[in-house]
């Protein structure tokens, strides 16, 4: 993991859009108001949803926002590594799974691919679209190698499906997340291969039951 | 009581203790960073590891666990050692061996536990991290590779001070302690940060590199830089005060110092007045002791003896006090005073000009009414207690004066006496509701012309709430200097007929004008021939005929009486600087000279006929328990008039001579005090 400190170059100020305040309100709504702060980090989520990143003027505004000390909310933001406090591509933000399971199933082609196409890691691509990261484990180990772009997971990926969809982005288009081997979720490749008999799922294996165990209180000994 | 056993023996303890708390009672020491007795538990360092049965088969941190009946807790097993070992190891790993250039060596809980649970030898072979170094203010030098990450800075300046400016920013290795975007920490407070930090990544900037801390003489005395006379050990080298160091009192400071009375130390070293001086054809030379002394018995002896008056300074002993009263009663004067602020207060009611609750004992208030008083500036610890009881809960603060950020919540009532004369609901409805309400006077109440009426007022107020009541005083006077209990306890007011601090140094009134080390007051009008006898070349010496160098506070042992009342002593640290001579003894020397000497010739002479004339000063240390007395009988019933209250103390850093000559007090009121005013203008 790499040391997070808030990027040399900071926006001039930062503003909630309409619909950002919205939502932060919603969420400030949820807990009483001596204790607003417990929203801090649905917040910070919702700001870097508007910016993409998490800013200093940004950190600032929800401070303010949630009357609690800047030095607070900073904290919280340097801690989780899934607040960007720098700016990230605008079309993609590709962050490839690098921990052991993907490790072995070809993470580091598909970094190889990132490395090529967009530049070096962690650093904004020259034309401010794509930014790539090495992240620890996802939890989609059964479908590994795999990595999470924007907000979905594209799976079961190889070198070139990589390239696939760093090009698809930079072309505009909207690359279908998911396996790109055509499992469902983390089924078995070509389909389910046990509980496939279909008299699992139409009801005729359920039993009717007569008592609950533990339904009536026990009777104390004499 | 719950019992628990502590290595097989039994110990009591009540209920809601720690382990670390119960073990600490049977008297074994636990190792410990993180761990304060007046911040809140952490629990991250792991060096307080015990065994504990019943429970799982592991160590545990000690000071995270509550203590149960019938546990029993090993201190010094095997597995314990080895646990303990095994988190020194982990310390140290990232810990630079720079100990022989490191500030806190010497001081350190990490060197000195070190030797107890560390490893002769480093098993660890990979680079070590480095961390850089953060701005923190003129108070704090930082060297965070030293961090242990103990968090115990950020929980003071949160918790106990109020000033949520220092938090740990990041995870893992990469951990760290900063203030938000390097800013400087803005608290009265800051010092105490270093004191707490166990090792060596804070330290005090202003003495940075200065001192190791085996070189130094340690002497326990009191602070003078308020009215709370917080207990202090000034350790000195050689002829030089090097640092001021807190020492527990329960009653006052707790542990903790403000900054002022902390880092105030370098200007007993500047401007120094260490000869006496002669204005001769309007200008000062320098003169002996035989010289200045006659030449000042002449114009004494020369004068009329109602043309002759003395003004007592805010940090003046008792004894030195009492020297001048004693010298000038004998003359026939009846012009002594002193209250350079012209405040009313003084006369035959001792607990109409003390904090009659006591500093501890504001805890008990439940309701709290601050008059004219400012009591972040005028006295930083007793508002840290206030915020104490204001973050428990317990109980509500309101304010007539200025509307200053205090740390805590406060209601607002308004600015002065007007909101005085008629007190909104809310001020009346807070002081019925409570059981014990307190009212805090603060000096700037009292100062101008409306002082007694207000003080009348007050007084008349506290009578109506019941702010005085059966084993409850909640009247409480905050001075802001040091002297002046002592010297209304002793009558350093004017006699029959006397003229106050304020009329004395009015044009053509006196013809022999003796500034007892007083420096707020402007003398310049007088016309009278004035004698300065103080420690530094400040604002009385200016305008003074005669200069009598005197001794500063570290450098006699003397009386001083708290704003509670509380009588204590400070000690000599270091001798006066050049021919400087302590206070009591140039009035004495004086005395004889224009033929009225003074009965006494050694120092425990003085403080027995001070201890006869006025009992109070008798007993050290002791706090009698307020008496109950009629507060309504206080100052002159009269129009309170519109009269905006302000603190006395417009910049603490730069509030007596010491504090002026001190380069890092200069250097604090810019950083502090010169952005906030330039923001009000």
């Amino acid at each position: 993991m790499s040391v997070r400190r808030l990027a040399k170059e900071q926006p001039a100020s930062f503003a909630f859009s309409k619909a950002t305040k919205a939502k932060c309100d919603w969420w400030i709504a949820k807990y009483p108001a001596d204790r607003k702060q417990s929203a801090v980090i649905p917040i910070l989520w919702l700001v870097q949803k508007q910016e993409g990143w998490v800013s200093e003027p940004a950190i600032r505004a929800i401070a303010e926002l949630l009357d609690m000390p800047t030095i607070r909310v900073l904290e919280v933001a340097t801690f989780y590594t899934m607040f960007m406090l720098e700016p990230v591509g605008t079309s993609a933000l590709i962050q490839v799974c690098g921990t052991t399971p993907c490790m072995l199933r070809g993470a580091g082609d598909l970094m190889a691919v990132c490395k090529s196409k967009i530049g070096p890691k962690d650093k904004l691509s020259a034309d401010g679209r794509f930014t790539w990261q090495e992240v620890e484990c996802l939890g989609a180990c059964a479908n590994a190698p795999m990595a999470q772009i924007n907000d979905y997971y594209f799976e079961d990926l190889t070198a070139d499906d990589m390239a696939q969809i760093i090009d698809d982005f930079a072309a505009g288009k909207a690359p279908k997340p998911g396996s790109r081997v055509g499992r469902a979720s983390s089924e078995p490749e070509g389909g389910a291969l046990t509980l496939t008999d279909p008299a699992l799922y139409d009801g005729s294996a359920a039993k009717p039951i007569k008592k609950l165990p533990n339904s009536a209180p026990e009777k104390a000994p004499a | 009581m719950p019992v628990a056993k502590v290595n097989g023996v039994d110990v009591e303890f009540e209920p809601g203790m720690t382990v670390l708390q119960v073990a600490e009672r049977a008297g074994e020491e636990i190792p410990r960073f993180c761990y304060h007795e007046r911040l809140s538990i952490a629990g991250n360092c792991r060096m307080c590891l015990v065994e504990v049965k019943p429970g799982p088969p592991k160590p545990q941190a000690s000071c995270a666990l509550p203590a149960a009946d019938g546990q029993e807790i090993f201190t010094d097993t095997p597995m314990v050692r080895k646990a303990r070992e095994g988190v020194m190891e982990f310390l140290l790993i990232n810990h630079p061996l720079d100990c022989p250039i490191c500030d806190q060596g010497g001081e350190c809980d990490l060197q000195d536990q070190a030797m107890g649970y560390g490893r002769d030898g480093s098993r660890y072979a990979e680079n070590k991290r480095a961390v850089e170094e953060k701005h923190m203010g003129p108070t704090i030098k930082t060297y965070m590779t030293r961090c242990i990450q103990c968090t115990r800075c950020v929980r003071f300046i949160t918790e106990v001070a109020g000033v949520p400016d220092i938090g740990m920013i990041s995870r893992g290795e990469s951990a760290e302690i900063t203030t938000y975007l390097e800013s400087s920490v803005n608290s009265e407070l800051s010092g105490n940060v270093n004191d707490l930090c166990p090792v060596g990544a804070l330290t005090h900037r202003p003495w940075a590199f200065h001192y190791r801390p085996w070189e130094l003489k340690k002497t326990e005395t009191i602070d003078v830089m308020d009215a709370l006379g917080s207990n202090i050990r000034a350790d000195a080298r050689g002829s030089e005060v090097m640092r001021v160091l807190p020492r527990v009192h329960e009653g006052i400071n707790e542990e903790w110092l403000s900054d002022k009375s902390r880092y105030v130390v370098d200007g007993l070293t500047t401007r120094r007045l260490d000869r006496p001086f002669v204005r001769e054809n309007g200008k000062l030379r320098a003169a002996s002791w035989d010289e200045a002394l006659g030449v000042v018995a002449d114009r004494l002896k020369a004068a009329s003896a109602d043309l002759v008056g003395v003004v007592a300074g805010d940090l003046q002993d008792a004894e030195s006090m009492k020297a001048a009263l004693d010298l000038f009663r004998a003359l026939g004067s009846a012009h002594t005073d002193c209250r350079q602020d012209g405040s009313p207060l003084g006369g035959d009611t001792r607990e109409g000009w003390l904090f009659n609750s006591g500093l501890a004992g504001i805890e008990a208030a439940d309701a709290v009414l601050i008059v004219g008083a400012d009591p972040r500036v005028e006295a930083p610890l007793l508002n840290t207690r206030l915020r104490k009881i204001w973050l428990s809960g317990q109980a509500e603060v309101a304010l007539i004066g200025e509307q200053v950020d205090l740390s805590y919540d406060y209601n607002w009532l308004g600015t002065g006496s007007k909101t005085l004369s008629k007190l909104p609901k809310a001020a009346t409805d807070m002081l019925s509701r409570a059981e014990r309400p307190a009212i805090i006077v603060g000096a700037g109440a009292l100062a101008g012309e409306t002082g007694p009426a207000v003080l009348n007022a007050l007084g008349a107020l506290a009578k109506k709430y019941g702010v005085i009541a059966d084993g409850w005083n909640g009247f409480n006077v905050l001075h802001t200097a040091a002297s002046r209990v002592g010297g209304l306890d002793m009558g350093f007011v004017p006699g029959e007929g006397g003229l106050s601090a304020t009329d004395m140094v009015k044009k053509g009134q006196l013809d022999v004008l003796f500034l007892l080390g007083a420096d707020e007051i402007d003398a310049s009008a007088s016309g009278a021939f004035t004698v300065y006898l103080g420690s530094h070349g400040d604002r009385g010496a200016h305008g003074a005929d005669v200069i009598l160098p005197g001794a500063a506070y570290t450098e006699k042992s003397g009386l001083y009486v708290n704003t509670e009342g509380r009588v204590q002593m400070a000690e000599r640290v270091v001798f006066p600087k050049g021919q400087a001579k302590e206070d009591w003894a140039i009035l004495r020397a004086l005395s004889e000279r224009v033929g009225h000497t003074l009965p006494y010739d050694t120092l425990d002479q003085l403080r027995g006929k001070l201890m006869a004339d006025h009992p109070t000063f008798g007993r050290i240390d002791y706090l009698a328990p307020a008496a109950a007395f009629d507060p309504s009988k206080l100052g002159v019933k009269g129009d309170l008039g519109d009269v905006a209250f302000a603190s006395p103390i417009r910049d603490p850093y730069l509030s007596n001579p010491i504090a002026r000559a001190s380069a890092t007090m200069a250097e604090l009121s810019a950083q502090r005090i010169a952005p906030v005013a330039m923001a009000a203008e």
